[in-house]
């Protein structure tokens, strides 16, 4: 047996080390489909608790919609479960064909291709398009997947403060000399919540002749009048050469993710891309789903309005309460804390009166900047985002934060 | 020298990774990466800078989260590229 004493204690110190840091991630076990109401094992081996989820990307409430339930039915019983098969193979049915141009319709680009996430989008895109002669500028908060898609480029790398588009400029300057370039960003930025400048992003593209990529992960189904993402919500559909997205978490909530843009860029990830040449199909019954939820998405905007109101109201709200909160008009809504410790009890009070939310800490999120992210849902009633609200206050007073900015939280609890 | 090279090698991380608002203040051993000033996907810019501005390549095995702690670890790397 090659796994040895020394291994095993190392993988043991290893595991040790993150119980020790606190950042030990421990899975829930939800005894029910994914929804407001949820029924939750916690800690483990406990009776299930009914709570109300306010952590889940479910952002237009589809993730167990009936029709969509009733279209993955239709699509076990009509196409199959598995496809044994990556797509070039024997694994492309009639439906991710209808799937991959009905996303381009709803994105407003010329072409899609599936992935089996959005991880693996971002894993292959980047060596697709890009070289050694060419550079990639991203903003320094891109989400992981990025990150990783990025190192496996071998495009020289360049990264812009948050946002900072005078930062972004003088990158675009210093890397004049590279065949191509490209502008990597999140549309929406999953910790805060706040928005990719695209107008001016897409608008510097044009002045220095650099593409622009963004993964829409946050967004998709919800941002922009349409729904059709952080491009239309900025005004500038049909200018970004590469979208990125998931169907995993508005379109649904299941798994796949695509790369949807250019003809060519799209068209190269079929031959080149490697998490999409070697990773099996998305299976038939995630593929019917997600020609549903595109079909009812497409067809009203009524859950995405409803997401819009239930943000609005619910901002409005904990605003009012004395939360300290990142602005903005997204459904995720951080409410800061600062203090890892301070999240952490928080998030656990919130559980014990029933409403489920996380706290983030570093490296998560930047040091000293702690925080619960809500995640707001069309399929939360308002009585769920009244009762969300009113244990905050509870939870809120006890630790007398309410009406406290961050100076003074920092002065109670520290850093 | 040193002095000098310490100075400048501030300046830029001062510039590259603090926001125009910050009241961060930074000296020859302020932590920069298990601080969070400079986290290891932002740390490229730093390792451009001093390749471009000593002409030198920092071979990646070199280019550790350790070494770019703090500019007087930056110190030491460059020590080893004559440079100091």
């Amino acid at each position: 047996m090659a796994y040895s004493t020394k291994a095993k204690d190392f993988f043991k110190d290893e595991l040790s080390g993150i119980h020790k840091a606190g950042t030990f991630k421990e899975e829930r076990f939800i005894e029910s489909p994914q929804a407001a109401n949820i029924s939750v094992e916690y800690p483990t081996g406990s009776p299930a608790k009914e709570v109300l989820n306010f952590c889940a990307n479910n952002y237009l409430g589809l993730s167990s919609h009936p029709e969509v339930v009733q279209a993955a039915h239709q699509g076990l019983d009509s196409r199959g479960y598995g496809m044994s098969s990556v797509r070039f193979i024997c694994g492309t049915q009639d439906i991710h064909d209808e799937l991959e141009k009905k996303l381009s319709v709803f994105l407003g680009t010329e072409a899609t291709v599936l992935f089996a996430s959005c991880m693996d989008a971002n894993a292959g895109v980047f060596d697709v398009v890009l070289g050694k002669e060419d550079a990639m500028i991203a903003d320094r908060l891109v989400h992981a997947s990025i990150v990783d898609g990025m190192r496996l480029c071998k495009a020289q790398l360049y990264n812009y403060k948050h946002s900072n588009m005078e930062h972004l400029e003088e990158k675009l300057k210093e890397t004049q000399g590279c065949r191509f370039r490209m502008i990597i960003t999140d549309g929406v930025f999953s910790m805060d919540g706040d928005i990719a400048k695209l107008d001016e992003i897409v608008a510097l593209g044009k002045k220095y002749d650099a593409m622009v990529m963004i993964d829409d992960s946050h967004a998709t189904g919800f941002m922009g009048k349409k729904g059709r993402g952080t491009h239309e919500h900025c005004g500038v559909l049909g200018e970004i050469d590469v979208i990125t997205t998931t169907l995993g978490k508005a379109l649904g909530g299941a798994s796949g993710g695509c790369v949807s843009g250019r003809q060519e860029i799209v068209d190269l990830c079929r031959q080149r891309a490697r998490p999409y040449l070697f990773s099996n199909t998305v299976p038939p019954v995630i593929i019917t789903a997600a020609n549903k939820v595109i079909d009812l998405i497409s067809k009203t905007t009524d859950r995405r309005d409803k997401l819009e109101k239930n943000t609005n109201y619910f901002r409005d709200k904990i605003t009012a309460a004395g939360f300290d909160i990142k602005e903005g008009v997204h459904p995720i809504v951080p409410i800061m804390l600062y203090n890892a410790k301070l999240a952490q009890d928080i998030a656990r009070d919130m559980y014990d009166e029933g409403i489920y939310v996380i706290g983030f800490s570093f490296p998560v999120v930047a040091k000293g900047q702690a925080r619960i992210r809500v995640q707001i849902s069309a399929g939360h009633e308002k009585e769920h985002l009244d009762k969300a609200i009113a244990a905050f206050t509870k939870v809120g007073e006890k630790y007398k934060i309410l009406g406290k900015g961050k100076k003074e939280i920092i002065e109670m609890y520290g850093y | 020298m040193s002095e000098e090279i310490k100075g400048m090698i501030i300046d830029y991380v001062k510039k590259e990774y603090l926001e125009d608002d910050s009241e961060d203040e930074i000296d020859e051993n302020t932590p920069l990466i298990s601080s969070g000033i400079v986290d290891s996907f932002s740390m490229v810019s730093l390792k451009t800078f001093l390749e471009k501005k000593f002409d030198i390549k920092i071979p990646d095995e070199k280019a550790t989260t350790e070494a770019f702690d703090s500019v007087n670890n930056i110190m030491g790397l460059l020590k080893e590229f004559n440079i100091n």
